[in-house]
């Protein structure tokens, strides 16, 4: 074979030579630092996000939204808005099939109720979609939108989640929607979803506890802010088939949702992921995609729709507002006997993923506190004429901790003790297992579980060093008015829902010597193409440059659940890691029969396969022409296709510590250094892992102190840009640290773990757990503005407990109320 | 109306509405490298060059760039690589939508300040937002990438 056929590209130059994860790092690419695949491409700015492919001659499309928070549309006069030049369509209520479905996204069958049709007579908060209108450009679409004439019978919308259970106001009174399989789905009540659970006899366990806590906490609506809006584009293909081009985390919920609420069979569509700008949950469901079908089925045309910020904003998702309620009891010595944790969930319009954040919220928090005699959990999901909340990054996890970890701070404080010790004391550790993980798992029963990879302990151990603890010093006076004050808490996530989540991997051999790897697994931005073309070439002993790799098609990549619930390297990268181990086989084999030798005699390394006598050898990238070209009736593609779904889903684990200062004249609390600590397994890409956690730790930040939905009394939302909804920026918070212990995973590719969503769940806690320390005050509302926060000083300092609290207590100012 | 820009050296004629944003008219035209994230001149996406200095296009009307100088990243496409070695060298690219506008924004800053600390280069770029990063990986590529400038 001629030097042309071989790869010319010597050098792919990373700014710096990849370090090892540690010494006895055995691994030739996983656990590696390595660019990731795409990375230069898109600094670059290579077309390559949805808006950037759609066809120029794809009609606009824009959405008439309800400006009611409850109204029933009387009528819709489209005649001026068609009348229009470039108008293509308008389509309303009457244009859709009368199907229910579910904009959730999550598997088949659905644990979210059927309980939204494409576009309904009734809308439900505002900006709920009405009409569909496409045209030629933009400013046409827009100004057709605007002349398009509705009538509403405006309703009394119910806006408060304290008030929805059994409201004479029902929200959802249609005949036709219904849940999947029982999932307490009672909308007669506005009850989207229920759930209830105890094991042990929780009240007899506390009333016999000498140390009871109660606490009471209201996490609220959060939006997830990808920075790329949402957006599709649809065309019809050479064959009559609808192909969808969207920002999505699940293609294959997509494709089979779709078909659903457009009566088409799955076969007769395609959805493509490209590159997409962010998700964290909001693009696990289906928002643009309906609308752009509708279109492209009406007129056979191109469509394209890309949202607003504002209608991200104001029609997209949130996170589940939750008011979480958790009781103690205990033992002096801090041991804990019971856990009740109840929870109130607002699912706003529509109930998608109503159960599952719901259930999250006690399965991913309670086992971390698994020596206890009883347990209990339950409460309600509700209906609300706001904004439907979703999935989002911690889904319900990070909510559910907000009430476990004050209520375990508020124990440490009652019987005087390190808040560190006592969780240690308590806490889950290797080899040990939580009823929890048998009962409950994500809308269904759970699967039991024994931890086999926890190092809380060396998180904890850790994360004390870099934050300096010492519990006796824990609030300081560093200037008059400044108060620094420490705090800390602890955290789990699964990888993936066992039992649930699927996904798999095709890898082929080419000519060159080089392999497609083709996933449906879907890379956020995450980095999951990268790590999974790592796994891919460590199995096949490879290097990186030697594996292309396609994921998110339909058509063209095997099935995958998608990208949610940290499911992505876990279960998409142990299907890849099967493959390639098959794949490795099937070489050696075929290279075996080629060489006249057993298939274990062949020794394959360096990219070459060498007979046990080393007399024979045969090069990788030889035999790629030898397979497909030249050996006659031998020639053969040489592929395997492997899938993987998780008999169990490992959780990461934190320990973070934070110190904040707050202002006591103004209530502002700034973020000084968050140090935390993860085990997330042996992470495939330690750089991109930690990379993760630290965006999820800044998410979790601005979640604690001002990330805020905020409405007004009609239920028009008052924070639809990023002017009235300000996200961190990089002068927001001080310092982040971020380590990964070393811990290895056996259940995992290469023992790894999830490592998506464990960042962003501690924040919330820690910080509520600092201010408490600073200020004596337990906040419970969130966020922590500074008008919260100066009212907790204000009560603080009336008892007297912030000047306790400061080292050398009495000598110093305590903070000045008014 | 009609408009001529100069784009990454290249004279462009280019129709656009009164009050059209020059974000729309460049990605129109074909600029898909400017993206669009906010509409209200808060996240940096949109960021170009505009006579070298940078400008949140969403904010500028098109109209105003009338015979003006424009650079997006592919303006800057070498420079931009050499960046994007020490930002991907962190993992800090991420989802990447970000990436042209901020990595513009880097640049102007090493051409503008001679020896930016931390807290400089934190302000310089705070107009630039990332909701993936946590902007950790970003400094420390940002830190690398001027040290290497200087060497």
């Amino acid at each position: 074979m001629s030097e042309q056929h071989r790869d010319p590209s010597a050098s792919g130059a990373p700014a710096r030579p990849a370090p090892a994860l540690s010494a006895t790092n055995k691994f030739h690419v996983v656990a590696h630092d390595l660019p990731k695949v795409d990375g230069e491409g898109l600094v670059l700015g290579r077309p390559a996000y949805t808006d950037d492919l759609a066809p120029a001659n794809a009609l606009y499309v824009k959405l008439v939204r309800s400006p009611h928070a409850f109204a029933r549309i009387v009528s819709i006069d489209a005649a001026v808005a068609l009348a229009l030049p470039g108008v293509a369509c308008v389509l309303t209520w009457k244009d859709c099939p009368r199907v229910p479905y579910t904009r959730a996204g999550q598997g088949n069958p659905e644990p979210s109720p059927h309980d939204r049709f494409i576009l309904d007579e009734f809308v439900r908060y505002v900006g709920d979609e009405v009409a569909v209108i496409a045209a030629e450009d933009e400013a046409t679409a827009e100004k057709a939108a605007a002349f398009v004439a509705v009538k509403y019978e405006v309703l009394e919308p119910v806006l408060n989640f304290e008030n929805a259970l059994d409201n004479p106001i029902i929200l959802h009174p249609e005949p036709e929607i219904h849940e999947m399989f029982p999932i307490g789905f009672e909308p007669k009540r506005n009850i989207a979803a229920a759930y209830h659970m105890e094991l042990g006899d929780v009240e007899a366990e506390i009333a016999a506890s000498p140390v009871k806590i109660e606490t009471t906490v209201h996490t609220q609506a959060q939006q997830h802010v990808a920075m790329e809006p949402h957006v599709a584009f649809s065309y019809l293909d050479v064959h009559g088939r609808l192909v969808i081009y969207t920002s999505t985390q699940n293609p294959w919920h997509t494709r089979r949702l779709l078909g659903l609420a457009l009566q088409k069979p799955i076969r007769e569509i395609r959805i493509v992921k490209p590159r997409i700008g962010g998700g964290f949950g909001g693009k696990q469901q289906i928002h643009v995609e309906p609308f752009v079908a509708m279109v492209t089925l009406k007129t056979g045309r191109p469509a394209r729709l890309a949202l607003t910020r504002r209608e991200v904003f104001e029609a997209t998702f949130t996170r589940h507002e939750m008011r979480v309620s958790v009781r103690l009891g205990a033992d002096p010595n801090g041991h804990l006997r019971a856990i009740d944790m109840q929870i109130l969930s607002n699912t706003g319009a529509y109930g998608e993923h109503a159960l599952t954040t719901f259930m999250v919220a006690g399965s991913k928090t309670l086992p971390l506190y698994n020596k206890i005699a009883a347990v209990r959990f339950g409460g309600h999901v509700v209906y609300t004429n706001k904004v439907s909340a979703g999935a989002y990054r911690g889904y319900g996890a990070i909510q559910g901790l907000t009430g476990l970890e004050a209520a375990m701070d508020e124990l440490a404080h009652k019987i005087g003790m390190d808040p560190v010790e006592l969780r240690r004391m308590n806490m889950i550790h290797e080899g040990e297992t939580s009823d929890v993980f048998r009962i409950m798992g994500e809308g269904t029963e759970g699967v039991a579980m024994t931890i086999e990879s926890c190092k809380l302990e060396e998180c904890i151990a850790r994360g004390k060093e870099l934050i300096g603890w010492d519990p006796a010093r824990l609030v300081r006076e560093v200037a008059p008015g400044k108060l620094r004050a420490k705090g800390m808490a602890i955290a789990m996530q699964g990888s993936g829902i066992p039992l649930i989540d699927m996904g798999s991997a095709r890898v082929e051999f080419q000519d060159g010597g080089f392999f497609k790897l083709h996933v449906g697994a879907t890379d956020l931005g995450t980095g999951s193409d990268t790590i999974l073309a790592q796994i891919a070439a460590e199995e096949l002993g490879v290097e990186m440059k030697d594996i292309v790799v396609h994921s998110s098609d339909t058509d063209h990549t095997p099935f995958d659940v998608g990208a949610y619930a940290s499911s992505t390297t876990y279960v998409s990268g142990s299907a890849v890691q099967r493959a390639a181990r098959s794949l490795r086989e099937e070489l050696i084999a075929a290279a075996a029969r080629k060489l006249g030798a057993a298939p274990g005699d062949i020794v394959y390394e360096n990219k070459n396969f060498r007979s046990a006598d080393g007399k024979n050898t045969l090069s990788l990238d030889d035999f790629s022409f030898d397979t497909l070209y030249h050996d006659g009736a031998a020639m053969q593609t040489i592929a395997a296709t492997e899938s993987f779904s998780g008999e169990k889903s490992p959780p990461p684990y934190m320990a973070a510590f934070v110190e904040i200062e707050i202002d006591t004249e103004t209530g502002k609390v700034d973020v000084v250094h968050y140090a935390a600590v993860a085990d997330v397994g042996t992470p495939i890409s330690p750089m991109l892992a930690k990379v993760q956690i630290e965006g999820g730790i800044l998410q979790g930040i601005g979640m604690a102190l001002y990330e805020n939905v905020r409405y007004s009394e009609k239920g028009h939302m008052l924070s639809h840009n990023m002017m009235t909804y300000p996200i961190p920026s990089r002068e927001d918070v001080g310092r982040i640290t971020v380590e990964i212990v070393d811990s290895y995973e056996p259940s995992g590719p290469f023992g790894a773990k999830s490592a998506g969503e464990i960042g962003i769940d501690t924040p919330p806690s820690a910080i509520a757990n600092a201010i408490r320390n600073a200020t004596g005050v337990r906040l419970t509302e969130y966020p922590f503005t500074p008008e919260r926060v100066l009212a907790a000083i204000r009560a603080g300092a009336a008892s007297g407990s912030i000047g306790s609290r400061l080292e050398g207590a009495g000598a110093r100012t305590a903070p000045r109320a008014k | 109306m009609k408009l001529t820009i100069t784009i990454n050296g290249k004279n462009e004629l280019l129709e656009c509405a009164p009050g059209e944003m020059l974000t729309e008219v460049l990605r129109r035209a074909g600029y898909v490298e400017v993206k669009k994230g906010c509409d209200t001149g808060n996240c940096g996406a949109c960021t170009v060059l505009l006579e070298g200095k940078p400008v949140l296009s969403c904010s500028y009307l098109a109209a105003r760039a009338d015979g003006k100088n424009i650079t997006t990243i592919q303006g800057r496409v070498d420079e931009a690589r050499r960046f994007a070695q020490f930002l991907t060298a962190e993992g800090a690219d991420q989802c990447g939508f970000c990436a042209p506008g901020f990595t513009l924004t880097v640049l102007a800053m090493r051409d503008e300040l001679a020896n930016p600390s931390e807290a400089d280069i934190r302000h310089y770029l705070a107009g630039n937002l990332c909701r993936c990063s946590g902007y950790e990986g970003q400094i420390r590529a940002i830190k690398n990438y001027l040290e290497a400038q200087h060497e």
